[in-house]
């Protein structure tokens, strides 16, 4: 059985200029220790799918209007807040993109983290902050002990994402959603925070959803991808299968337009026309018909389902790629 | 020809805090601390390397939005930081500015129209009915649909936005453009939009690009020459193809050893240069090299010169390059990080 099920997950906002679609008919399977990625870009629903897993959309405005969510056996949507709160933080956690907002600026470190194994492990005080240093230095914060009293303001933003990834981590939870780990940070400290994540998995053997826009992070860390656009799975394939031979056209347009460091650099960058669509006024369609280059008439009455392609666990969207058995 | 910009000893120093009674500024922050380049009309020179090592506090003085403390900023042959505020004018339509955040460099309670009309009117270059002719071109120009000049810019998507963005930095027909990470608020497919269309407008307006980023893959895109900035200072400085395969300096190396691929073979095999701990703070930078506390090839260099000596930025023995190492004759690895 899969850690992690999500079937059918519908999410959609109510706001003054109507009902906004995030994320409709969302599913997929997780493994114990596996590591997805889930790419797309602004607005494609890849963030507020992984908050409604959580029990995080704020309602109102957030509907969570349709699906199922079960992990390790239980029924996520099903359950009470206090129930979810016991699960968050602990079996389940998370890392968000800016460690500036998310971490109290008015408590050290320590009591941060401390509270973490204080609620979910009833540990007292001076365990929880022999732990909580053990923690720091597991994801390489010099001087750990003496860090455990210094404010967020204090650090700087690597360290302070360094303490949100030792925070998520201290229960050892099964499962991590982490939300542009990287993205507010530069390359250099990207690189420590990727291969620390990429320690920490091997060791605690967790499983990850990695939300992120950058495709060479997901090419190094992901097992599988699934790429979302418009609050919709478009392409879902084993890792090296979608960058070597992506499907979906919304795909090979997004691998051709990231301007990376073999590309010919005299060479115009191809791009996709036009810009996302508005999730208040979807296409009826398939949402990409209107910047696709393969458009055939029906795609602008019809969807495409999510659909085998090959032979291998792959899927995509859409009603001119070739389905036949490949090599 | 003299260089359309020449830049010598560019530094700009921030007081911070105040200490007793004299008034006196307790510390100094060197943002920018003796930055030198020049650029010929119609190139793209890139600025690159990570926050806080000044590459935007450079643009800002270099446009006279922070004086410089110190240096010359020569623009055709004239040292923009002496200027006055009135001599300053006739520049400001000469050398212009793209930004970050396309939706907070636009006054949102102006028409597309009127603000692609606003710098003709301020430097009186045209009369009013032939500003909004003006602006109908700059909306072609720029690719936007010239039936949209009544909209407001709350209408247009992040990708239009700083198309306007950038047609009105066109407005006044200038020589240089200052871009200050220009996309990298964008959505990828965006992106790659923003960067074509940069790089045809320069070929069509035969523009010069100052091009500030942190991403080291568009500048490759973009830029003829790239300077890499490090704690207030270029530590190298090469044209395009020589910088990116066959890096001098150590930090330019982890920079780019860094920068992920997408190509998951080549992702799994590398060997990413990690850099130990952060960058210093500029309010007190290390002795010698900037770079020496985190710099993975110190132990090559004799005795304790990094940490006593700031290197120079001095000609390489083959090519165009300029870098700033004590380690003159090229760290060994010098290949080509992604073969």
């Amino acid at each position: 059985m899969s850690l992690l099920e999500i079937r059918d997950l519908g999410v959609r906002f109510e706001t003054h200029h109507g009902s906004v679609r995030a994320v409709t008919e969302l599913s997929y399977e997780l493994d114990e220790g596996e590591t997805l990625g889930l790419v797309g870009e602004s607005g494609s629903g890849k963030s507020v799918s992984s908050l409604a897993v959580l029990g995080l959309i704020p309602q109102p405005p957030g509907v969570v209007d349709a699906g199922r969510v079960r992990f390790d056996g239980r029924d996520l949507l099903a359950l009470s807040p206090k129930a979810l709160r016991a699960i968050r933080g602990n079996e389940i956690s998370m890392i968000f993109q800016d460690p500036m907002t998310s971490l109290n600026p008015l408590l050290t470190v320590g009591r941060q983290l401390t509270e973490v194994l204080e609620v979910h492990r009833g540990v007292g005080r001076r365990e929880a902050r022999r732990r909580c240093a053990e923690g720091l230095g597991d994801v390489g914060i010099p001087n750990p002990e003496a860090r455990l009293d210094a404010f967020p303001h204090e650090l700087s933003g690597g360290m302070r994402q360094r303490v949100m990834i030792a925070m998520a981590l201290l229960c050892k939870p099964k499962l991590l959603f982490a939300d542009e780990p990287t993205t507010a940070l530069d390359v250099t400290i990207q690189a420590q925070i990727l291969e620390l994540m990429g320690d920490l998995r091997e060791r605690h053997g967790m499983a990850i959803v990695l939300i992120t826009h950058d495709l060479g992070v997901v090419a190094g860390m992901c097992d599988r991808v699934h790429v979302m656009y418009a609050g919709r799975l478009v392409e879902v394939a084993e890792t090296r299968a979608l960058f070597h031979d992506p499907q979906h056209p919304y795909t090979r347009g997004l691998l051709r337009s990231v301007p990376n460091l073999k590309s010919d650099p005299d060479e115009r960058l191809a791009s996709i026309d036009g810009s996302p669509p508005d999730l208040a006024a979807l296409p009826g369609g398939c949402a990409f018909a209107p910047r696709c280059e393969l458009r055939v008439e029906r795609c602008q009455d019809s969807r495409p389902l999510l659909e085998p392609v090959g032979a291998d666990d792959r899927r995509a969207a859409c009603f001119e790629i070739d389905r036949g058995t490949r090599a | 020809m003299s260089p359309l910009l020449s830049v010598r000893d560019l530094a700009k120093h921030f007081p911070v805090g105040k200490a007793g009674l004299s008034g006196k500024p307790a510390a100094w922050l060197r943002a920018v601390d003796g930055v030198s380049f020049d650029l010929e009309r119609g190139e793209s020179l890139g600025l690159v390397g990570e926050s806080g090592c000044g590459k935007s506090t450079t643009a800002r003085a270099i446009i006279g939005l922070h004086p410089p403390t110190a240096g010359t900023v020569e623009f055709d042959g004239v040292d923009l930081a002496k200027l006055s505020r009135r001599a300053w004018l006739p520049y400001r339509r000469r050398i212009q500015m793209i930004f970050q955040d396309p939706y907070a460099s636009l006054d949102p309670r102006q028409t597309v129209g009127s603000i692609l009309a606003e710098p003709l009117k301020i430097h009186d270059l045209a009369k009013p009915r032939d500003r909004r002719l003006r602006a109908l071109a700059l909306l072609d120009a720029v690719g936007l649909n010239p039936r949209h000049i009544n909209r407001y810019p709350h209408e247009f998507s992040g990708g239009q936005r700083q198309r306007i963005g950038i047609a009105r930095a066109l407005a006044l027909e200038p020589e240089l453009i200052i871009c200050d990470e220009p996309v990298s608020a964008l959505d990828v497919s965006i992106q790659a939009q923003i960067i074509n269309l940069l790089r045809d407008l320069q070929e069509r307006f035969d523009l010069a690009y100052l091009f500030i980023a942190h991403d080291l893959a568009v500048v490759r895109h973009l830029c003829h020459r790239v300077a890499v900035m490090y704690l207030g200072r270029v530590v190298e400085i090469a044209p395009r193809d020589e910088l990116y395969t066959h890096p001098q300096h150590p930090y330019t190396r982890a920079l780019l050893s860094a920068v992920p691929v997408t190509d998951p073979d080549v992702e799994r095999a590398r060997r990413r240069i990690v850099l130990q701990g952060d960058v210093p703070s500029p309010m007190s930078p290390p002795a010698g090299c900037p770079f020496h506390p985190r710099c993975q090839d110190r132990e090559q260099v004799a005795g304790d010169r990094c940490r006593t000596e700031v290197p120079r930025l001095e000609r390489a023995a083959a090519g165009a390059r300029e870098y700033a190492c004590h380690l003159s004759g090229g760290p060994e690895s010098g290949s080509s990080l992604h073969d």
